[in-house]
């Protein structure tokens, strides 16, 4: 039921609003004025509340069920991070508060810069980008401004590797660049005899996943780093995985010369349904100069917003403001809680994890993509052998999943590698809940044997069952309209 | 160890299982010379929560609670104590984008009554489920219109001076990489707002969009009927971009002029966001259906099961960038997905005459503070024009002094506009929403009677 369908006319919430006499608008002129009310609902509190909260419970989320979704990092998010970014202080704060009223605000940002800058090797954070899209945006457009800075201008293509995350061939676009695919080798590293045919005068630079999103290390990254800076090309780091490494490598220490963080992954700030994020931007000392604005420093005394004033070479700004700060309070708390030793441990455990399931569902008759190599903090399952014999798809396994109590993995990406489940637990999961996960792995492989029927309708106890998505897209019902 | 589970033994039994002898195994395709330097030497030890929290505390309390008079695209509204109990249960806050359709029809369904709300508070015929602020959504809408415009090849958009000026940064740093040439209208000294007549000029070329703000940065009311007929006469389309609490009391972009207008965009902060230093916030995008497929960032739509029943999926995913990758509308791939849960929830609890109630209080509240301010000698309101619930007001001396004194006494007077605007040195954009009683005014206007007092 909708909550449109709870409505009634002239039903109200006087709680919720000021209730005084009618304001006087005669100073809005009628033809300004709106003839109709917006269809929105008439509901009482207790109406919304309970509307809302039966809807949540319709949800999978990471505090109700394991949510081993590949390449989303689905770790705990541990709900100081949301009761302390939430103090009223926090909340209250107009962006344009003046400095001397912000200080408090300030810091938690600045030491959060100076630790993403520990975390990746690079020169200079700024944290204004408000999600990994954007991000990688901004990272293109230093990279787009450096060679124009340098009127370098003949250098109009990026490469990217064809395992790449669909927002890096779409982001180099909004840039202006034209995209390369790179292709991958059988072990899953970038094929550097086609790198070498693929660089050269028309190079502006490579966007890398390291981890890249096949789940494996890129063994020769410091060789793709020097065959793209000799070309005259800049690396571009996604920092989509940086979970895997956290005191383990530095993007820094490999060669490139941006990168962008996802917060909402390895810093654990919340998914949200889907947002928000953010995705701050780390820099080697020559792409300085044109960081996104505004960037927090520090003079010892006082902090302050650095601004175009400041920064004339700037990409210039990606939101009206200075990001998603809330997002931003979150994972500096993060941070705070972890520490040193707690982010080395991030990547010890996400990668133990890792391994064992690979381990544990190799055992178990699974497939896996790349059987020779580790596990980084993720790892691909190919249902492309059970497809072809029993007609199990990768999309039925993520289905019963569902049924037996688990989120599925990400599957069909990587687009490379036919039926797959891109399987990432993180390292917030006990090893009981892991070995439920592979019991149920191995429950729907002998169903897919003896019982396939019952794989390949599933979902079959979730509040719907498999939707139609031909119909949503031919007959579109975007939203709802009253009857009559 | 901070959130991670495993006993000692858990460790043993697992690295027996992988057939490793150490977590350190784990690692050994990465060149040893980058494992070397790897070490997080500068980040500090971690701390328990309840010395977080102490430190969290002192660091919120340290910057004050200051009485806020400023507005300039963030608006301190009241937000019911359900809105943010509710987005924050662990259903909403800790899952992920909707991908699993049958596992998410929560967040899906609240993504369909939120579309259904916006399209009707705009009047148009579609909304997305939400981009990532109010500026970044008016880059979207400008390189949308330049692709859904089919009477036009143009790659122009006229963007009028009154368009808040941190949006304006914003798209020129998103759009003109891809050639799009943004063109500034300038704006009517007296009355500020944009003057449908000056736009004659541009007759003769080819325009692909006009952005028409409706308020405008400045509060005034633009006059967006013959803005509008004007664009559509001449082959653009019309980009308005509106403050969503505005449109319980002011005509919806849908019915501007003859036809409306094509998309509608904005900040969606008002509905149920806290001001929270600039977010997250969440960018709003609706439109008409005919150019539903250039539209970027994620629909939901209604459809049926196997057994006929209704549920909810995301759609047109052919528009995106996991589909389409470089041919895609946009690189966007997450939405704001909480603070929309958010707004959804505000909304409904608001309802359509609280929503108006709200816009009506806030729009009297600015009229009795300037009413207040400009009875002290020196005051003066600038630009003779209706407005919504912003207004910009002249002082006698520099804006940054007075500020600063007004803060040191506990509050935030406003929106300094000289650094956007070096015409209007001296001015002061203020607003007073419903959260602002008769005493607030009363002790803003006393603050700056006091401090504009010949010494």
């Amino acid at each position: 039921m909708l909550i449109f369908e709870h409505s009634r006319p002239a039903r109200r919430n006087p709680s919720q609003a000021p209730q005084d006499k009618a304001a006087d608008l005669k100073a809005i002129p009628e033809k300004f004025r709106r003839k109709k009310r917006p269809l929105l609902p008439e509901v009482s509190e207790l109406q919304a509340v309970r509307h809302y909260t039966r809807l949540s419970q319709k949800n999978f989320s990471i505090d109700t069920h394991f949510y081993p979704l590949g390449s989303c990092t689905m770790k705990y998010n541990p709900r100081a991070c949301n009761k302390l970014a939430m103090l009223p202080g926090f909340l209250a704060r107009h962006p344009h508060a003046p400095e001397s009223l912000s200080q408090g605000f300030l810091a938690c940002m600045y030491e959060l810069q100076e630790m993403l800058k520990e975390v990746t090797g690079m020169k200079g954070v700024s944290l204004t980008p408000m999600a990994g899209a954007q991000g990688e945006f901004a990272g293109m457009a230093m990279i787009r401004a450096f060679h124009d800075a340098r009127n370098d201008v003949q250098r109009t293509e990026i490469l990217v590797p064809n395992a790449a995350h669909g927002t890096n061939p779409a982001t180099a676009v909004m840039c202006g660049y034209t995209v390369r695919e790179i292709p991958t080798d059988a072990q899953g590293d970038v094929d550097i005899e086609a790198l070498k045919g693929a660089v050269g005068p028309h190079t502006a630079g490579i966007m890398l996943t390291n981890p890249s999103t096949l789940g494996v290390f890129e063994r020769r990254i410091m060789e793709i780093a020097r065959i793209v800076h000799e070309a005259g090309g800049l690396l571009y780091y996604d920092g989509a995985n940086l979970n895997a490494i956290l005191g383990k490598v530095k993007p820094g220490d490999m060669g490139f010369d941006v990168i962008h963080m996802n917060l909402h992954k390895t810093f654990s700030t919340p998914h949200g349904g889907g947002g928000p994020g953010a995705g701050p931007v780390g820099v080697s000392e020559r792409l300085l100069p044109f960081m996104p604005v505004p960037i927090v420093d520090c003079d010892g005394k006082a902090y302050r917003f650095l601004t175009e004033a400041d920064r004339p070479q700037t990409i210039g700004r990606l939101s009206a403001f200075a990001g998603n700060a809330g997002v931003l309070l979150r994972a500096y708390i993060y941070a705070r809680l972890l520490g040193s030793e707690g982010m080395h441990r991030v990547a010890e455990f996400a990668t133990l994890n890792a391994n064992y399931l690979m381990a544990r569902l190799a055992q178990s008759g699974y497939d896996l993509a790349f059987p020779e190599r580790r596990a980084t903090h993720e790892f691909i399952v190919t249902l492309k052998r059970q497809a072809k014999e029993l007609g199990i798809t990768a999309m039925d396994v993520a289905k019963r999943l569902l049924d037996l109590g688990y989120h599925a993995p990400t599957t069909y990406f990587p687009l490379l590698v036919p039926e797959c489940l891109l399987i990432e637990p993180s390292e917030t999961e006990a090893k009981e809940e892991l070995d439920r996960f592979i019991t149920a792995m191995q429950q729907i492989l002998t169903e897919a044997q003896t019982t396939p029927e019952i794989v390949k309708a599933a979902p079959h106890t979730l509040p719907v069952r498999r939707l139609d998505d031909v119909k949503a897209a031919r007959e579109l019902d975007l939203a709802w309209k009253p009857l009559g | 160890m901070p959130f991670i589970p495993h006993t000692e033994d858990d460790i043993q039994h697992m690295l027996a299982a992988i057939g490793a002898t150490g977590i350190e195994d784990l690692f050994d395709e990465i060149p040893e010379a980058l494992r070397a330097a790897a070490a997080l030497k500068s980040i500090p030890p971690g701390m328990s929560e309840m010395d977080v929290t102490r430190l969290m505390m002192q660091r919120a309390e340290q910057d004050g609670r200051p009485l806020c008079f400023a507005g300039a695209g963030a608006y301190d509204h009241h937000i019911p104590a359900a809105v943010w109990e509710i987005a924050t249960r662990g259903e909403f806050y800790s899952s992920y984008t909707p991908y699993q359709a049958e596992a998410s029809q929560g967040t899906l369904q609240l993504l369909y009554e939120y579309q259904t709300m916006m399209a009707s508070l705009t009047g148009m015929d579609v909304s997305n489920a939400s981009l990532y602020d109010g500026a970044s959504a008016l880059a979207e809408a400008v390189l949308m219109a330049v692709r859904a415009n089919r009477k036009s090849s143009s790659r122009r958009v006229l963007m009028p001076g009154t368009v808040h000026p941190a949006y304006r940064k914003v798209v020129r740093a998103i759009v003109t990489m891809q050639n799009i040439e943004l063109i500034e209208l300038p704006y009517c000294t007296e009355c500020g707002h944009t003057v449908p007549e000056s736009l004659e000029r541009y007759s003769g070329g080819d325009v692909a969009a006009l952005v028409i703000p409706q308020p405008n940065f400045f509060g005034v009311l633009e006059e967006v009927d013959a803005l509008t007929d004007w664009a559509h006469r001449h082959g653009a389309l019309v980009i308005g971009v509106a403050n969503p609490v505005s449109l319980a009391l002011l005509t919806p972009p849908g019915e501007w002029g003859e036809n409306g207008a094509d998309i509608v965009c904005g900040e969606g902060q008002p509905l149920g966001a806290p001001l929270s230093s600039g977010g997250p916030y969440f960018g709003f995008m609706c439109c008409k259906l005919e150019h539903v497929r250039q539209m970027p960032g994620r629909i939901v739509g209604r459809t049926v099961d196997l057994d006929g029943k209704p549920g909810f999926t995301l759609t047109l995913q052919a528009r995106e960038q996991h589909i389409r990758r470089s041919k895609a509308t946009s690189n966007i791939c997450t939405n704001q997905g909480l603070v929309v849960t958010a707004a959804t929830i505000h909304m409904a609890l608001l309802g359509p005459d609280g929503l108006e109630r709200v816009a009506a209080a806030c729009h009297a509240n600015t009229l009795a503070l300037v009413e207040a301010l400009t009875a002290i000698d020196g005051v003066t309101k600038l630009f003779d024009r209706p407005l919504f619930h912003e207004a910009v007001i002249q002082l006698p001396r520099p804006v940054d002094e007075v500020l600063g004194e007004l803060a040191d006494r506990g509050l935030l007077g406003g929106y300094k506009l000289g650094d956007d605007y070096p015409e209007l040195s001296n001015a002061l954009l203020v607003c007073a929403t419903e959260t602002k009683n008769a005493d607030d005014l009363e002790l803003f206007a006393k603050h700056l009677r006091d401090i504009l007092k010949p010494q």
